[in-house]
């Protein structure tokens, strides 16, 4: 359902401000907190680090807040090169990694909010679960009916091209979480991110069960909520193609029928 | 714990405006103005059927600052709804979605809508 505006329990207000640490190029930091265990609303607080003393990445200075400032900062982070897709999040309005983000590319204060539009578990993080879902839904896997080769599957360079773009997904969830269509019909609509996947593997010339993937699509939310807005592949930290691999998807469902 | 309890992260309120997702309401808002101008189109037909008097009070109101506006912003919802429908075709046949072609059209699309509405009006006031 479309609602513009936030819950009660989800509108945000200014919290505390956290003392400077001065130095020659100070720069802010507005990030979204929630704490579960206090009963309050989520708070924007401010941090000001000093960039000569900070590295250069938007992950380097949450982590130098957690380390430094306020221990209580909560976010996910894992291998801080953009191979995992852990530390995805909301950098100055458009969804993106904290780990490749440089902090120079962002002009004034820097805004962090967690992927929008889910529920908040703590602070930066959300609650992906029902993302996770919909991707097992797609089932991400290859799968055959006839009986397995004695060595691998062959596939020809040519092949192997189709799922150029597809396969360096690391599921951070950017795309999914950009996406309008995704924020107003999540439920039912699989977003980009899982769709992107789901033509990862009708593209894989080993699956021999493109048919069943395009029937279980073809429904008029799961695939066809997307609008071709593009949001996804605007903000895609992986420079990917999400809404190309779906209009991928709609163009099969018609070749089949014709 | 409670999960009822968790709030819902911000949306529309933090995301930027971009080319990508002004364009596309602005697609369904035009579809939408488009609907409702419809409205004004019947109503001019029906008051040109009804006969010379209720014809004339059509008239009037669609020549008034109050119509010309309203046709003003319905003839740019055509052109932009077309133009942009257009785009779209390209995109479901396949075509231009590498971000730079997007974007190249996007703007093309905003181009058009200004010079097709133009033209119309230029054509439209000299054949007054």
């Amino acid at each position: 359902m479309v609602e513009f505006a936030l819950p009660a329990n989800s509108k945000m207000s200014d919290g505390k401000s956290w003392p400077s640490s001065g130095g020659k190029r100070p720069k802010t930091f507005k990030i979204y907190r929630w704490n579960p265990d206090d009963g309050q609303n989520p708070k924007v607080d401010t941090y000001q680090l000093d960039l000569d003393d900070c590295g250069p990445m938007v992950l380097d200075a949450l982590i130098k807040i957690k380390n430094e400032v306020d221990a209580t900062l909560t976010f996910r982070r894992s291998c801080r090169e953009g191979v995992c897709g852990s530390c995805a999040m909301n950098i100055d309005g458009t969804n993106t990694l904290a780990c490749t983000k440089n902090i120079g590319d962002v002009e004034g204060d820097i805004k962090i909010y967690p992927l929008p539009h889910m529920p908040v578990i703590k602070d930066l993080v959300p609650d992906l679960s029902q993302a996770y879902a919909q991707y097992a839904s797609i089932e991400p896997w290859l799968k055959t009916t006839t009986p397995a080769p004695e060595r691998e599957r062959p596939q020809s360079p040519e092949e192997r091209e189709k799922v150029d773009g597809l396969w360096e997904c690391i599921l951070c969830f950017s795309c999914t979480t950009s996406c309008p269509s995704y924020w107003w019909n999540g439920d039912r609509y699989l977003g980009p991110a899982v769709l992107l996947q789901a033509y990862r593997w009708i593209a894989d010339s080993r699956d021999e069960f493109t048919g069943e993937r395009l029937d279980q699509l073809e429904d008029p939310f799961r695939l066809y909520r997307c609008h071709t807005i593009m949001n996804c592949t605007k903000t895609c930290p992986k420079s990917l193609n999400p809404a190309k691999a779906i209009a991928e998807i709609k163009k099969l469902m018609v070749e089949r029928k014709v | 714990m409670t999960l009822q309890n968790r709030p819902l992260s911000p949306h529309l309120q933090v995301y930027k405006p971009q080319l990508t997702s002004v364009l596309s309401i602005t697609h369904r808002a035009t579809g939408v103005a488009l609907a409702v101008g419809t409205l004004l189109l019947v109503y001019w037909l029906v008051a040109a059927a009804s006969g010379p008097d209720s014809f004339a009070t059509a008239q009037d109101f669609i020549g008034s600052p109050v119509g010309i506006f309203l046709l003003l912003g319905w003839s740019v919802a055509l052109f932009y709804h077309l133009a942009n429908g257009i785009r779209h075709l390209g995109w479901d046949a396949g075509y231009g979605f590498e971000l730079p072609a997007a974007y190249r059209s996007g703007y093309a699309v905003l181009i058009a809508t200004a010079a097709l509405t133009a033209i119309s009006w230029i054509i439209g006031i000299a054949v007054m």
